[in-house]
């Protein structure tokens, strides 16, 4: 991954992908890992490397509360497709929150709301996504989805 | 802090009492479990396991209604478990003492039936800045309902509460306090006997929330000379779904019914219902039958382990604990009071806790981290929330040092 972003610094790249071959190269990059403790090593760096979100958007409006940690989410709409950016208090969740932006920024609100987001499970992370864990990665999820629905609509009624 | 070698033998045989939880041989990710979270919940040992199981192949009816020979047999273990109850915390009468579905449902059952019984607009009731949420929220209910003021005794920055200006909150329109005798987030063990003595020279009555208090501390009811003292039936190595509710008898016979229903009452007639006595008239419906009867089972293990040296025991491991995560980099302890039982609730500078709980999590080390409840707390702290490691007397020095090298791993992947 080095210094780039981890979802602008192969823009041209990744233009070219859909949400499943994105999905596919993040479960081919966990693959790599032996254990839970490299696996975890890598969602922090991931974490540390997510772009800041603008601090405009880091506020009450744009917070997902969840028990344990918080996350905030932006969308943008640009050229037809969707831009995501997000944050979280808590690294982990970051990490987490940045391979979801990664999987699912800059596609069609059309393409968003139909994705499978089978890459959790498939990289063993899928207990972040329970209800229980109220870590807000869940609540992110649909929100990114709602908005993407909002668009569609709007891009339908226009 | 001590050192290996001044360290005395145990007073409990912890090896023998650890065969006695079958869960705490469990491997998890392939590592053994390390359970630090007992102020959420206790395990069981094989007494109270085998006990649910006799239950249900031996005893299984319904209590108090039944002429026949296993209801009376049901009858007789549920209130022999309440007879055990009453020992335990030392109460007077076995029918000062409520069962209850745990501890949430004792606090509330007092908010309620004393509540209207016995407060009016313009009066206040008194709980302090670090109750759990369930000591917090019944009262700011019937403050609501009642137009009464909730008032909050404040804490210093070690956790502590500040007494001096609980003195001064009382006065004659005050007319519950209600704390905590341990904390849960903070592991503070409160000055209940001030508290109470301060209260009664007023005539206002204590409730004491004692959830984190009945498995660490021995406890004279009568000798505190407390009016209420709620518990739950699962932190103190019984079964879930059971509490208590201890009352002094003057104030439960003053106080009405909190739930109508069968159980309750003497006679039942569209105009007028006469409620059973006391504890019954607060016993509506079917109790967890099952559950109460087996916590009978974890006050006889308790017991025949001795609430004594269970203290002597948990307060030596704690102090370990405390002097041993002192060592860890950036560690930052939240709770930091003189008088302290049984929990050691910290932070890493510049780690979120929840973060440190995922990384604890993958080594086999079960602790809680959030707000524990307690979000004013957290807020009075100015943090999102702790590490909380909860100590019970099956855990072992082995075990701190385990949590010690894994809270050393997280700071090191997260910071």
């Amino acid at each position: 991954m080095g210094s780039s972003s981890p979802f602008r610094g192969q823009g041209v790249e990744l233009k070219t992908m859909t949400i499943n071959e994105i999905q596919d190269d993040l479960v081919d990059e966990f693959s790599l890992f032996g254990d839970w403790m490299e696996k975890y090593e890598h969602i922090i760096q991931l974490g540390k490397e997510l772009p800041l979100i603008d601090p405009a958007y880091k506020k009450e409006e744009y917070l997902i509360r969840g028990c344990q940690s918080q996350v905030w989410l932006h969308a943008d709409y640009k050229d037809g497709k969707v831009i995501f950016t997000a944050d979280s208090d808590a690294i982990i969740t970051k990490g987490l929150v940045g391979m979801m932006v990664r999987v699912l920024s800059d596609h069609t609100p059309d393409e968003i709301v139909k994705a499978d987001l089978y890459f959790v499970d498939m990289i063993g992370l899928k207990e972040h996504l329970s209800v229980t864990r109220s870590n807000g990665l869940l609540a992110m999820i649909k929100q990114m989805k709602v908005y993407a629905l909002a668009l569609q609509s709007k891009v339908t009624d226009n | 802090m001590k050192s290996e070698a001044t360290i005395l033998p145990d007073v409990l045989d912890i090896k023998a009492i650890r065969a006695d939880f079958p869960i705490l041989s469990t491997k998890v990710y392939g590592k053994p479990l390390v359970y630090f979270d007992n102020a959420a919940t206790s395990q069981k040992p094989w007494a109270v396991i085998k006990a649910i199981e006799n239950y249900y192949t031996t005893l299984n009816s319904n209590v108090h209604r039944g002429v026949h020979y296993l209801s009376q047999h049901a009858t007789d273990a549920f209130e022999l478990s309440r007879k055990k109850a009453a020992d335990f915390i030392n109460a007077a009468h076995d029918y000062e003492v409520i069962i209850t579905r745990g501890t949430t449902d004792s606090i509330n059952l007092v908010a309620y039936s004393y509540g209207k019984a016995f407060v009016k607009e313009g009066d206040e009731i008194i709980i302090s800045a670090m109750e759990h949420h369930s000591n917090i929220v019944p009262w700011q209910i019937l403050c609501e309902d009642r137009k009464a003021t909730l008032k909050v005794i404040p804490m210093n920055e070690k956790g502590e509460l500040q007494m001096d200006v609980y003195a001064g909150m009382l006065n004659e329109k005050v007319k519950l306090v209600a704390v905590a005798y341990v904390s849960n987030s903070l592991g503070t063990v409160n000055p209940v006997r001030d508290i109470i003595s301060m209260a009664h020279r007023l005539d206002i009555p204590v409730l004491l929330d004692a959830a984190q208090a009945v498995q660490h501390i021995p406890i004279v009811v009568q000798e505190l000379d407390v009016d209420f003292l709620a518990f739950s039936g699962h932190k103190v190595y019984g079964p879930t779904g059971v509490g208590v509710l201890y009352g002094k008898e003057s104030w439960l016979n003053q106080m009405p019914p909190y739930q109508g229903g069968g159980e309750m009452i003497k006679t039942v007639s569209f105009e007028k219902t006469v409620y059973n006595e006391l504890p019954f008239k607060f016993e509506a419906g079917t109790p967890n039958i099952e559950a109460a009867i087996c916590l009978g089972a974890a006050f006889d293990y308790v017991n025949q382990l001795g609430l004594e040296k269970i203290q002597q025991y948990e307060h030596e491991l704690l102090e370990y604990a405390t002097a041993k995560l002192s060592e860890v980099e950036k560690i930052q302890f939240v709770g930091t009071a003189a008088d302290k039982s049984s929990v050691v609730s910290f932070n890493i500078e510049g780690a979120h806790p929840y973060d440190v709980g995922v990384i604890l999590d993958k080594l086999g080390i079960a602790v809680r981290t959030g707000h524990h409840c307690c979000q004013r707390v957290m807020d009075a702290f100015s943090i999102p929330g702790t590490v909380r490691a909860s100590i019970a007397f099956y855990n072992t020095r082995e075990e701190v040092d385990i949590l010690v090298a894994g809270v050393k791993k997280a700071a090191s992947m997260l910071v």
